[in-house]
């Protein structure tokens, strides 16, 4: 049982540890989840009243119902993610155990990222029926743009989730930071997916993925170095 | 600290003069720009009000900047010093910020007809309002010093390092923006109005800043300096056998 | 369990350090001092009993030594190590069983044993004669159903999985009836190691350990055999109403 204290290799061995216990918490509730996915059908629906009727800008918007209905979503599933680890204390035995914090950040964004990305899949298919908007483009470039989509929410997501997961108005506070932080990402990832269900003649798609990969590179490396000093305070 | 505090009370202090020649400047420059360079060719005497937004703009950013560095300074020191400058140029900024969306409207009301338009810098500005907003809310919201000084600097960190982000999306969603105002660009009856009211502007955020840093800093050191240690109570005695060694 | 000779270099230590070792140690939290001048020599193996009463500083103290709080001032060393300078190594070598449940509440207690050893590197741990030995069997229900009483078991089952040389218990007896209490008692007396118990249940608690001190306002008052541990008690805070008798 020797290992090396606290270096690079402890981290990159416990990220997936850190990842499996989430996805397996997350699976052992998993109504939970159920739950969480009706909410975000139930938005797709408003948004369809909140709009109208009018069957073309329905269509021209689909995008953006889908990623509004996942952001929405996503505090909720953010701030759970964080609960597990506060509510009993659970934090202090990951700490002790001892798990470094970037272990801890990376495993829990990585979980956070795959919950999200799961949860466009599930409300893709109701958004194509819904607003009669197939994709036009191949479906693995939507693959890659809700991967790098989720991906950019659940960086800064997971740190302001830990941020505000002891404060008494946290269900306020988490999407008051979080959802300015990452406008350039829904607009890269609303931009990206409308252009790939109506189609894109001009090549587009490609710099709206470049903005969304350097989304994540700046906020998946400073949300990790900044992790520690957030569960130490 | 003793000397510190006599000299922050003297009426000459570095905020005060900052602030009055700010006054000064913006003065001058505002009467320099209201009545002496020459009407703006495209729209007229509105487009004067160049000479108040577009200092504001660039005072606010620096203001940011600023508490960016203040924010870094703290996590690294730990010192409520800067703590409290980070939130006083947080609030200055802010107020900056706010100030340049209304003067955005009013100037976007007589040249396009509308109160707001998607203009990347204005959007920008609205979503970074939004953000530093926040930074204060969350100050507010924790009472722990240390936890206040940590959690609100890494949140004023992530706001600013998200600003450039920020401004390329916007920019690249709306490519309808106005050329850069920067003096290379502006004749010379404008320069001089512009770059008065430019540093007028930052010397009176230096000196709100410094108004402010004064008020919260004496608040902010003393809740987060150590209070002496409470004094020694006896050691317990124990009927005719004695105690261990307690401290 | 306590000293693996197959271990790298870096964990083989002298034998003789202290399991903590504290000197001037003080926490405040903002312009409150939860604890200070806190002298502190517990030698490896010893028990060692934290009496006081609530708002004492007990629990401060224990989150202190246990590293997850960083103290505010004076010297601490756990088992030969400053978890100033390393944190990891430090944190290996001790757990801390505190008021709340420090486990998964969506898990069951088998899964949350099995999360819990593989953070730990025991990837193949046998869970069930570790849930034999606490008197728990597997049960696929989350542990968010189960009793206060089985939760303490399961937190010293997480504890007998790490196996520390430092055993930290924050009221262990907390919300427990007389048998809960009873078989608690059992299988803290059980533990190898060093183990340092913080409690207001002063009769229950001394029996387990060798030594006691106790806390009043943040300062230690008395330090001395647990025998004597019932009398501090009764000399500082008066009177027959000692809690946790029997």
């Amino acid at each position: 049982m020797a290992r090396t204290p606290g270096g690079p290799a402890d981290v990159l061995r416990q990220i997936p540890m850190i990842l499996a216990k989430d996805l397996l918490i997350e699976w052992r509730a998993r109504s939970r989840a159920f739950a969480l996915a009706c909410f975000a059908l139930t938005l797709l629906l408003l948004f369809s009243f909140a709009v109208g009727a009018d069957a073309a800008t329905l269509r021209a918007h689909a995008g953006a119902y889908l990623w509004m209905s996942v952001l929405l979503s996503s505090t909720l599933l953010l701030a759970q993610s964080l609960q597990h680890e506060v509510e009993g204390g659970a934090l202090d035995t990951l700490t002790l155990a001892p798990v470094s914090p970037a272990a801890l950040f990376y495993g829990k964004a990585l979980a956070n990222a795959a919950q999200l990305v799961l949860l466009t899949a599930v409300a893709l298919p109701p958004v194509i029926a819904l607003f009669d908007a197939p994709v036009k483009e191949p479906l693995g470039l939507l693959v890659l743009v809700s991967v790098l989509g989720c991906a950019g929410v659940a960086a800064p997501g997971t740190l302001y989730a830990a941020l505000t997961a002891r404060l008494a108005s946290k269900q306020l506070l988490l999407p008051l930071l979080l959802f300015p932080l990452i406008v350039p990402c829904l607009l890269a990832s609303v931009k990206a997916t409308s252009l790939l269900m109506s189609g894109d003649p001009m090549g587009q798609v490609g710099s709206w993925l470049g903005l969304l990969l350097a989304f994540d590179v700046l906020y998946w490396s400073l949300c990790g170095l900044l992790f520690g000093r957030v569960i130490a305070a | 600290m003793g000397s510190e505090g006599a000299a922050a009370d003297r009426l000459l202090s570095w905020d005060r003069v900052s602030l009055v020649i700010g006054l000064l400047l913006l003065i001058v420059g505002h009467y320099q720009g209201l009545f002496v360079a020459p009407a703006e060719a495209m729209m007229g005497d509105v487009g004067r009000i160049l000479y108040v937004h577009v200092p504001t703009a660039w005072a606010c950013m620096l203001v940011y900047t600023a508490c960016f560095v203040f924010a870094g300074l703290a996590l690294w020191s730990g010192k409520g010093k800067w703590d409290a400058a980070m939130e006083a140029s947080a609030e200055v900024g802010v107020l900056y910020n706010a100030l340049l969306l209304i003067q955005g409207s009013l100037w976007a009301r007589p040249t396009w007809g509308v109160f707001w338009t998607w203009d990347p810098r204005l959007t920008t500005s609205a979503i970074v309002l939004v953000l530093f907003v926040g930074v204060l809310v969350l100050r507010r919201v924790i009472t722990e010093p240390e936890r206040r000084l940590n959690l609100g600097s890494i949140a004023a960190v992530l706001a600013y390092a998200g600003v450039p982000i920020v401004y390329f999306s916007v920019k690249w969603w709306r490519t309808l923006h106005q050329p850069f105002s920067s003096p290379a660009t502006v004749s010379d009856s404008f320069i001089t109005p512009l770059r008065l009211a430019a540093f007028g502007m930052i010397f009176l955020g230096i000196g709100l800043i410094g108004l402010r840093w004064r008020a919260l800093r004496r608040e902010v050191e003393r809740e987060l300096s150590a209070p002496a240690l409470p004094a020694a109570l006896p050691t317990l005695e124990l009927g005719q056998r004695g105690p261990g060694g307690a401290a | 369990m306590t000293a693996d000779t197959s271990e790298a270099p870096v964990a083989a230590l002298p034998p003789p350090a202290a399991a903590v070792s504290c000197v001037g140690l003080a926490r405040r939290f903002g312009r409150r001092w939860a604890f200070s001048r806190v002298d502190l020599e517990v030698p490896a193996g010893q028990r060692l009993l934290v009496m006081g009463a609530n708002g004492s500083g007990k629990t401060t103290l224990l989150k202190v030594i246990s590293t997850l709080l960083a103290p505010s001032l004076g010297q601490l060393r756990v088992c030969g190590i400053d978890p100033a300078e390393d944190p990891a190594a430090a944190r290996r070598r001790l757990h801390l069983l505190s008021h709340s449940l420090g486990l998964y509440e969506d898990l069951s207690g088998e899964d949350n044993l099995r999360v819990f050893g593989r953070l730990l590197g025991k990837d193949d741990l046998d869970v069930d004669p570790v849930l034999r030995q606490v008197g728990l069997e597997r049960r696929p229900d989350p542990i968010r159903a189960y009793s206060a009483g089985m939760r303490k078991r399961l937190q010293l089952a997480a504890l007998l999985v790490k196996g520390p040389e430092l055993t930290l218990l924050d009221e262990p007896f907390a919300a427990l009836d007389p048998l809960g209490c009873a078989a608690v008692e059992g299988l803290i007396a059980a533990l190898p190691g060093a183990v340092i118990v913080a409690s207001h249940q002063v009769v229950r608690a001394s029996r387990l350990c060798e030594r006691a001190i106790l806390m009043d306002q943040g300062a230690v008052r008395w330090m001395g055999p647990a025998e004597q541990a019932v009398e501090a008690w009764r000399a500082l805070h008066g009177g027959d109403d000692l809690q946790g008798g029997g």
